[in-house]
């Protein structure tokens, strides 16, 4: 019996049997995750019901030293939840419940599976929301926002997952379930918690959150500004961020995703734009007044030739609804695209755009962009067909050339994202050999035998358990067969 | 001539870590410099100094052979407005980044502290109810590893998920996974208005606080033995949104609306060489954790905002066991609170018969942590959870 049928055996004795899929036609289902071209068909499919259950399924993982990844709504671009053939993936849709929401303490307990949009749903009510807002809420887990360090169009202002999960519980690689924080802030120790959420699966498996519940604010004003130019619209950001004030979020679309946005869902930006932005204001309503004057200014000294203020929550989903629909939506205008993620300083905004649009145009490739301008985080949809031969490879080079301007203007190649198995060979272009040691430290204290999600974040893992420079022979790793999956 | 002995002179009687005395102290002015430091003593305990602000908080080190202190390393290397970010070196002192050219770094640490303590410390004061804490505002570190190797995480742009967010782990650490030589900061912009309410009411009110919509930059609680509990919160935005809502809030209170902070807002409350607690807990048992305090004898303030206070006493406990009684009790308290209580410092006489970290999550796999970065345990030995 191999690795994996012992764990299935076992699994199938401790859990029901809908929990543990093992045939061929319903293992495909999980294949990939949001970044479909990467397909894996997993060993074995478990769904636990329970924290104990995660435990138990990685605990027998780590015996029989068979990886396992696990996956929440299977909505992330990076492939971080793309299988492991030899492994297990561990589904977590079945932990989907919401434990408690505390308005009092500012709190709401969850599960893994819970969708990202339904703890908003849930606090309301109450006057309190969730605040990271990554594009996918209404599909994506609170999980993979842990795993991801997931972002949003308003975390220029509020930040990442990172700032608003308080207290976990994890699974460690050894199959120990292990609380890291709390509800209370500033737990004492090393920060772990701060260590694990971003890193992408290797360290563990979320089994339940705790995250900061942000107050609604009494006050939320949308305006979209058309320009002529993204230079223009680049300048009117600057010059918001330089008067002090610092929006809830500043999105920029340039003609082409505007286009694409127009075709899908019929937004009705203003003819004839360059580039448009998106700024939205939020709370106590004196102060948010006051802004939105002086944005609106801004953006008309900048050049905006028509500027839309959305009078109600109808208008302001409106505007949201091509910007939110962008990526979605350049399918209308061409059969295949990537959705590339990068950052840049936000000041080199304009200089960047203009060598996005020399490489495409020296590779024959189109390119539109959609971006947080507010934090200098891209995302050019680099479009292509995959039937025209060539195309796909002119793609992925003009893809990767975006990446490494996002490197050589001292950014990051992905802000939110993820790096997966996508941008593991990446990781050595923006980290030294001994940045990258140093994170495998940290990985090798959680997961000693390399079996949580192997394959993604690092191009080359450390072996842990040696000292660099004294190793000899081969490794215990390679003998058992476990490290040439890495 | 080895950099040992070219940058470390023999210790003062002042070179001391809560009693200890070290042999050496070294003040390297790079990180290259550091490094090789590093790697040439090996064999060597080391306590990272750099104003000494927070040196004498937390139990002192098992070993001390050589102070590593971090003055020299100073400057702000980069302040990119336009990104609102800055790149400084780990021993600037605060006073610099607390007014850069219309921005500043909004972490409340003493003005003489340095940015590298700071972090290191995981200092924190009342804004981080509106602008987080160490762990929030850095976005990048240059850490020299035990092993002597220089290595950096995160970057100089604020939405960065490539890699492990270390810069996470280091805050916090106290000196035990490395040294700090360089940080990267977020920054904000420095508000056109701000103004104090300021009102005598116990902590319970702080609720109706933050369930209002005043967007309060702090909320901090004082509470002592005898006195009148007092509520005070800093507004910080336009002019007449500032006026707005200090005008309703002092309503709220029956406060008054004043330009300066309390003579108590962020100092700690006890006095040099006393006992001195950090109590935390979930928001809505911060009256209960005030109570506790206060019926101890104690003086408590702190941020009623975000659940983390301060408690100490004006009289030093007469002895260990009563210090230790002190510190169960608090911790007790803190721990139904959902909290929980940390000794920052304490009388030396007392030091030795105290848990000063107490009981914390996950503790197996920050020893093994610890044991990853620094296998011979020579940074900072024994000053952190655990004994680490």
């Amino acid at each position: 019996m191999t690795g994996i049928d012992a764990i299935a055996a076992r699994l199938r004795a401790e859990l029901a049997s809908d929990q543990v899929i093992t045939d061929r036609q319903q293992l495909r289902t999980y294949e990939c995750d949001g970044l479909a071209h990467y397909k894996v068909v997993p060993a074995l499919v478990v769904l636990p019901r329970t924290a104990a259950q995660v435990a138990a399924v990685v605990r027998a993982c780590a015996e029989a030293k068979v990886p396992f990844v696990a996956r929440g709504s299977g909505t992330g671009l990076s492939g971080g939840a793309l299988p492991h053939a030899e492994g297990v993936l561990i589904v977590t849709s079945q932990l989907r419940e919401i434990l408690s929401i505390s308005p009092a303490d500012e709190r709401a307990v969850v599960q893994p599976g819970v969708i990202n949009l339904q703890v908003t749903q849930a606090a309301t009510g109450y006057g309190y929301y969730y605040a990271p807002d990554p594009s996918s809420q209404q599909i994506c887990s609170i999980g993979g926002n842990v795993a991801e360090n997931s972002g949003g169009a308003h975390c220029l202002k509020y930040g990442f997952t990172t700032n608003h999960v308080t207290g976990l519980q994890v699974v460690t690689p050894d199959g120990d379930l292990v609380r890291l924080g709390g509800a209370a802030p500033d737990t004492p120790g090393y920060d772990l918690l701060g260590a694990f959420v971003g890193s992408e699966g290797t360290l563990g498996v979320a089994t339940e959150v705790t995250v900061r519940l942000t107050r609604l604010p009494e006050t939320v004003r949308t305006l979209l500004a058309a320009f002529r130019s993204t230079d223009q619209a680049g300048a009117a950001t600057s010059a918001i961020i330089a008067a002090g004030v610092v929006p809830a979020a500043i999105e920029m679309m340039d003609a082409l995703s505007i286009e694409a946005a127009e075709a899908a869902v019929h937004c009705g930006y203003p003819a004839g734009a360059g580039a448009v932005l998106i700024v939205e204001l939020d709370g106590p309503a004196a102060e948010v007044e006051a802004q939105f004057d002086e944005v609106s200014r801004l953006c008309d000294e900048n050049g905006a030739f028509e500027t839309r203020v959305a009078a109600d929550d109808t208008e302001r989903q409106l505007i949201w609804r091509g910007r939110k629909s962008a990526f979605a939506a350049v399918g209308r205008i061409s059969p295949d695209y990537i959705v590339q993620d990068g950052v840049i300083p936000r000041t080199a905004l304009p200089e960047v755009l203009r060598r996005i649009s020399a490489v495409a145009a020296e590779h024959g490739v189109r390119v539109a962009n959609v971006f947080h301008a507010g934090d200098g985080n891209l995302h050019p949809l680099v479009l292509f067909d995959d039937a025209v031969p060539g195309e796909a490879g002119r793609a992925e080079t003009v893809s990767g050339a975006i990446i490494d301007l996002c490197i050589e203007y001292g950014g990051s190649i992905t802000g939110e994202h993820g790096v997966g198995v996508d941008k593991a060979r990446y990781m050595p272009r923006m980290f030294s050999d001994d940045d990258l040691d140093t994170m495998q430290l940290v990985r090798c204290a959680f997961d000693p035998g390399g079996i949580a999600n192997p394959g993604k974040v690092f191009p080359t893992p450390r072996l842990c358990g040696e000292r660099p420079g004294r190793r000899q022979g081969a490794h215990p790793l390679h003998e058992t067969d476990v490290a040439e999956v890495f | 001539m080895s950099v040992l002995d070219d940058l470390a002179n023999k210790a003062g009687d002042d070179d001391t870590v809560c009693g200890v005395p070290a042999r050496l102290v070294a003040a390297p002015a790079t990180t290259e410099e550091a490094a090789a430091l590093i790697a040439e003593t090996r064999d060597l305990a080391v306590v990272i100094r750099g104003s000494g602000t927070t040196l004498h908080h937390g139990p002192p080190p098992r070993d001390l052979d050589l102070i590593i202190d971090t003055r020299r390393l100073a400057g702000v290397v980069e302040h990119a407005a336009g990104d609102l970010i800055t790149v400084v070196r780990a021993g600037t002192p605060m006073a610099e980044l607390h007014c850069l050219p219309g921005q500043q770094l909004a972490l409340d640490a003493p003005p003489s502290a340095t940015a590298g303590g700071t972090v290191a410390a995981n200092t924190s004061g009342p804004r981080r109810l509106r602008y987080g804490t160490a762990r929030d505002l850095l976005i990048g570190i240059t850490v020299v590893r035990p092993d002597g190797r220089i290595t950096r995480a995160g970057g100089k742009v604020v939405k960065n998920v490539a890699g492990y967010d270390l810069g996470k782990l280091y805050t916090g650490s106290q000196g035990t996974l490395g040294l700090i030589t360089e940080c990267v900061f977020r920054l904000h912009p420095v508000p056109p208005a701000t103004s104090f309410v300021r009102a005598i009411a116990p902590a319970t009110r702080a609720a109706d606080v933050l369930a209002g919509q005043f967007a309060a930059s702090a909320l901090e609680i004082n509470a002592a033995p005898g006195a009148d509990p007092e509520i005070a919160v800093l507004l910080e935005g336009t002019e007449a949104g500032v006026r707005d809502r200090a005008a309703a809030l002092a309503g709220l209170l029956d406060g008054e609306v004043t330009d300066e902070a309390p003579p108590w807002w962020n100092t700690p409350p006890w006095p040099d060489g006393g006992l001195g607690l950090k109590l935390t807990c979930v928001l809505s048992a911060v009256p209960a954790l005030v109570t506790a305090a206060v019926d101890a004898g104690l003086t408590v303030r702190g941020s009623a905002g975000t659940g983390v206070l301060h408690a100490g006493g004006p009289v030093r406990p007469a002895s260990a066991d009563e210090a230790a009684r002190l510190v169960g009790l608090l911790r007790a308290a803190a721990t139904t609170a959902g909290g929980h209580a940390v000794v920052l410092t304490a009388p030396d006489s007392v030091r030795d018969r105290l848990d000063m970290w107490g009981p914390v999550p996950g503790l197996e796999l920050m020893r093994r942590v610890k044991e990853q970065f620094d296998p011979d345990h020579r940074f900072a030995p024994g000053r952190f959870v655990g004994g680490i």
